[in-house]
């Protein structure tokens, strides 16, 4: 099993965000999906130790993610946020940066075309992108620290019908050519059945359900 | 009333005259006792003269402690954004006004006296917890409002120092620029009170300005340091030792 969340219970300002929750996440494509604030996030961020559960253990590849170096863990398991936060600078300047915390030299015209981008995006301003292109750039920085996990929090919310189509596409692509587990986080059910294989339903900080998307959300 | 003693040493060697005549009837009496008479002025001499200088310098040092403690509180209520900002101002403060004070004495600008200390230290204390207050009131609200930017740079395995540097930056820049830009227009928009109160009180124009060059240029490097020491220790009370933010983003 690539994730498992044993009894994880973590509180934010006084609320309980998730409530013993008990789920596994195996290698592939998997995704969390639920209504907003049923603590989708929140574990995304409990999987690469962007937060700590209050209880519970949080284990990848059968081992406490609390006895992992976080630094190493955060490479190792690359976290896309649902909005897009480039630093200041060009693309090729974002993904130099990101590829420098694991001291690699980027191949920064292929990390653009795998997420979607050609290569004239490498020497473009990051904050005169639009969404669409800053979150795929936000995806080509994730890949320059050659991740074996890539996390994808709500990727397509903030695009519309033809730009969320081009980033699932790049997506897929990425997935396949790489063969890199993703665990999408997702409020759309029709996404969770485009975009993964195997679905931890969230509601209300409980996980209520799991299993293959086949069996857990049929069309 | 008197209301203030000066004595002279020629005052105080005076009076050795009344020591002499003592040793003087011990001799004549064969007490032997002008050995111990000898020591006994000596020694007072050095431990009286001592205790003095002591006096003078804590007092010194116990108002400078005072003006600091006080200046980290006032500044802390400035930077209410900022976790337990209080330990990390005391230090900034303390350490500006330490090494400021004891270079314009080591390099024999000022004597070591309360008249030059107290008064410089003060101005120290003072710009720097300006400076300090600022520059902690501006990286709490960067750190607010940049709270998503630095978890996305810390989920690509970036320290809380990588993550944290631009806003560190600015934030100091904010503390120091208000001084940096009255010491570009000294002169010209704006004249310095000590240069205009050494003129009033009759100073050369040329002792007064160099006066208020010094005190210009210690403050400029009081507020970068205390600047500088206020962040660089300010920032860490936003992160978990595993470069965490204590307060993430609202999702």
């Amino acid at each position: 099993m690539l994730f498992e969340l044993d009894g994880v219970t973590l509180s934010r300002g006084g609320k309980v965000v998730l409530d013993g929750v008990g789920a596994n996440l195996p290698e592939g494509a998997s995704c969390l999906a639920g209504p907003s604030g049923s603590g989708k996030s929140t574990v995304l961020r409990l999987l690469n130790r962007l937060a700590d559960p209050e209880a519970g253990v949080v284990r990848y590849q059968g081992a406490d993610v609390r006895d992992r170096d976080p630094l190493e863990l955060r490479c190792e398991v690359g976290l896309v946020p649902q909005l897009p936060a480039l630093v200041e600078g060009t693309v090729a300047d974002n993904i130099r940066f990101a590829a420098s915390m694991r001291d690699l030299k980027p191949e920064v015209g292929r990390l653009l075309e795998l997420a979607g981008l050609d290569s004239s995006y490498a020497e473009r301003d990051a904050a005169k992108l639009s969404v669409g292109e800053q979150q795929r750039a936000m995806f080509a920085r994730a890949l320059a620290l050659e991740p074996k996990v890539l996390l994808l929090d709500e990727p397509t919310s903030a695009l519309d019908g033809a730009a969320r189509d081009t980033v699932e596409s790049a997506l897929k692509d990425m997935r396949e050519r790489l063969g890199i587990s993703t665990v999408l986080v997702t409020h759309d059910l029709d996404q969770a059945r485009r975009m993964a294989d195997w679905v931890v339903r969230l509601e209300a900080g409980h996980a209520v359900a799991e299993g293959p998307v086949a069996e857990e959300l049929p069309a | 009333m008197i209301t203030s003693i000066h004595v002279t040493l020629a005052q105080v060697a005076a009076t050795l005259v009344l020591v002499a005549i003592a040793a003087a009837v011990s001799y004549w009496q064969k007490a032997g006792l002008e050995g111990d008479i000898a020591v006994a002025v000596a020694r007072s001499f050095i431990q009286l003269s001592a205790i003095g200088y002591v006096i003078k310098l804590i007092f010194v040092v116990v108002l400078l402690a005072a003006m600091v403690t006080f200046g980290a509180f006032t500044a802390n209520s400035r930077a209410k954004k900022v976790p337990n900002a209080f330990w990390p101002l005391f230090i900034a403060l303390a350490l500006a006004a330490t090494v400021t004070v004891s270079l314009v004495v080591a390099l024999g600008i000022f004597d070591a006296t309360p008249r030059f200390l107290v008064p410089v230290g003060g101005m120290v204390i003072g710009n720097s917890m300006t400076a300090a207050a600022v520059a902690l009131n501006r990286l709490g609200d960067e750190v607010e409002s940049g709270a998503r930017q630095i978890e996305a740079t810390l989920a690509l395995g970036a320290t809380s120092t990588e993550a944290a540097a631009p806003i560190v930056r600015k934030s100091l820049r904010s503390g120091m620029i208000t001084l940096i830009d009255s010491t570009k227009t000294t002169g010209v928009v704006f004249f310095p009170g000590t240069m205009v109160g050494s003129l009033l009180a009759g100073a050369s124009p040329t002792d007064a300005v160099r006066l208020q060059l010094i005190l210009l240029w210690v403050l400029l490097g009081s507020v970068a340091l205390a600047g500088l020491v206020a962040i660089s220790l300010a920032y860490r009370n936003f992160f978990t030792p595993a470069h965490q933010l204590r307060e993430p983003p609202e999702p």
